[in-house]
């Protein structure tokens, strides 16, 4: 059967192309599970300035140690969903990876995380001196931004089309800076909705 | 010859470890490719370690890109 050798020839040439170039473990599960700590974290972060000094406020007007601990409790909170999001990441591609047969240390894992580090790194950095010269506005907007861009840069390096997350995300960053004062809504849309959406998109497509 | 077509150059290590096969086994098909003009052996020194990569030769990536035409053309025909 002629034929039927050619289908499996071009399945596993192409098979080979991928796992040789592209991080194939990454699980669409990651970014429902990051999607739900966002909401989480952006709900937290909602009922504690409602409690704190009511959602009309700005940050501006508060008293310094009020500023303080918002800033820790929004820097915990952060942290906590960025941990959380990498963790169950890394444990869901290491689960993927028994099905793919491509090891999580991966050469092409390494790349994929080299090439979203680039964009995040930078992006980190460029919020920490936002809010260090108190221009917490754009710090959402920023974070959606180059958490996009990120995606794009990293889009090659792994399956999925996280290409068109990324070009979501800076459009709701870029969109969000002619909103000023509904920046948790944005990033809420962003992290939380999007990934969820994004990863049970990615999820039924490729793993089920 | 796949792995080949979508890195710019792959090591003798990383190729085992994609292809799963021996050392005798790989060596002697990278020879096959080697002497049909198809793979770059490029033999260098790392620190103190030899370490080989392989690219693709013009040569090499016209035939591959023509191996996957004709497999191509044999499905269309269905």
């Amino acid at each position: 059967m002629e034929n039927d050798k050619a289908i499996e020839a071009i399945s596993d040439i192409r098979s080979m192309m991928e796992r040789s170039s592209k991080f194939i473990s990454l699980s669409g599960l990651t970014g429902v599970f990051a999607g739900i700590f966002a909401l989480a974290g952006a709900a937290a972060a909602y009922f504690y300035s409602a409690k704190s000094f009511g959602t009309d406020a700005v940050y501006a007007n508060l008293q310094p140690d009020q500023k303080k601990d918002v800033l820790i409790f929004y820097g915990v909170d952060a942290f906590l969903v960025l941990t959380l999001s990498v963790g169950f990441g890394i444990w869901l591609s290491f689960r993927k990876s028994k099905k793919t047969g491509q090891s999580v240390l991966d050469k092409t894992a390494i790349q994929l995380l080299v090439n979203l580090a680039i964009p995040l790194l930078t992006g980190g950095i460029f919020c920490i001196a936002l809010i260090s010269q108190g221009i917490l506005g754009l710090v959402a907007p920023a974070m959606l931004i180059f958490y996009g861009l990120s995606l794009i840069n990293a889009s090659k390096f792994t399956i999925g089309d996280t290409r068109y997350l990324g070009y979501i995300e800076v459009f709701l960053g870029l969109t969000s800076c002619f909103f000023m004062g509904y920046g948790l809504l944005f990033w809420a849309v962003g992290f939380g909705f999007f990934h969820i959406a994004y990863g049970l998109f990615m999820y039924y497509i490729y793993e089920k | 010859m796949s792995a080949l077509f979508v890195n710019d150059s792959l090591d003798f290590t990383r190729l085992k470890e994609l292809l799963d096969v021996t050392d005798g086994n790989l060596a002697s098909h990278i020879r096959a490719l080697e002497e049909a003009g198809y793979v770059f052996v490029n033999k260098q020194y790392i620190g103190r370690k030899p370490n080989t990569s392989y690219t693709l030769t013009r040569l090499g990536r016209k035939a591959f890109q023509e191996h996957i035409q004709v497999l191509e053309k044999i499905i269309k025909n269905l």
